[in-house]
């Protein structure tokens, strides 16, 4: 049984470790900005849930009681993770592209931060302001 | 065999932070180095886990909370003041 865990500790720490060098790496070496986006994100999110994991069950096997908190913080990175990638993937697109060069988002759309109401702030409810006509801003 | 896997992660994780921090420095653009930054978090939050398991303690588990939420705040504030010019509007 102990042989087992130190298995399981021993392989997931390895797997964490490398998943976690892999999305440190490809911040570096990816070409541009929207693929750099990709490696932290995801890869590095995996080797960090990995190494929570090995902790979880390090704790379990060998430690004095069994807890938890590892799960939970592991549960907070994987819901922030996607959510970070979100918000810088719109800083970027917002401080590279010019709106007539993003697709087509559809009839009576515009993409959001794009749009006429970027011009306004959400607080003041002013509604004649918000006509669909795409504003071209730098 | 957990030792030498420990030491493995330790040099994963600290040469992924090295990555991160030449991220930081020579960035092409803002959001990089934001995401870099919120990638620094992320990898130091697995080396305090890693640096419980070495020392045997369970004290450490708030301060990666803290740390899990700070940074995504920070990325958060960061990436909305790029955007609008402004945190809380």
């Amino acid at each position: 049984m102990d042989l087992f865990a130190e298995i399981l500790i021993t392989v997931m720490l390895v797997i964490g470790g490398l998943f976690g060098l892999v999305g440190s790496f490809g911040l570096v070496k990816l070409p541009d900005q929207m693929t750099r986006l990709h490696a932290p994100t995801k890869a590095a999110t995996l080797g960090v849930g990995g190494v929570l994991m090995a902790s979880l069950a390090w704790f379990g096997f060998f430690g004095e009681h069994f807890s938890w908190h590892e799960l939970l913080i592991a549960l907070f990175l994987f819901l922030t993770a996607p959510l970070t990638g979100l918000m810088i993937a719109k800083t970027n697109m917002h401080l590279t592209w010019r709106a007539e060069e993003l697709p087509f988002p559809g009839e009576d759309m515009h993409w959001a931060t794009f749009g006429n109401s970027a011009d306004r702030s959400l607080m003041d409810g002013d509604a004649e302001l918000d006509t669909p006509d795409r504003d071209l801003r730098e | 065999m957990i030792l030498y896997a420990l030491y493995f992660a330790f040099g994963c994780f600290g040469i992924g932070q090295l990555f991160c921090l030449y991220r930081v420095v020579f960035a092409p653009g803002v959001g990089d180095r934001v995401l870099a930054l919120d990638t620094m978090t992320i990898n130091m939050i697995a080396l305090i886990a890693l640096f419980g398991i070495l020392h045997d303690t369970t004290m450490y588990f708030e301060i990666m909370m803290l740390f899990a939420m700070v940074g995504f705040i920070s990325t958060v504030a960061y990436a909305k003041f790029l955007l609008r010019g402004d945190v809380i509007e």
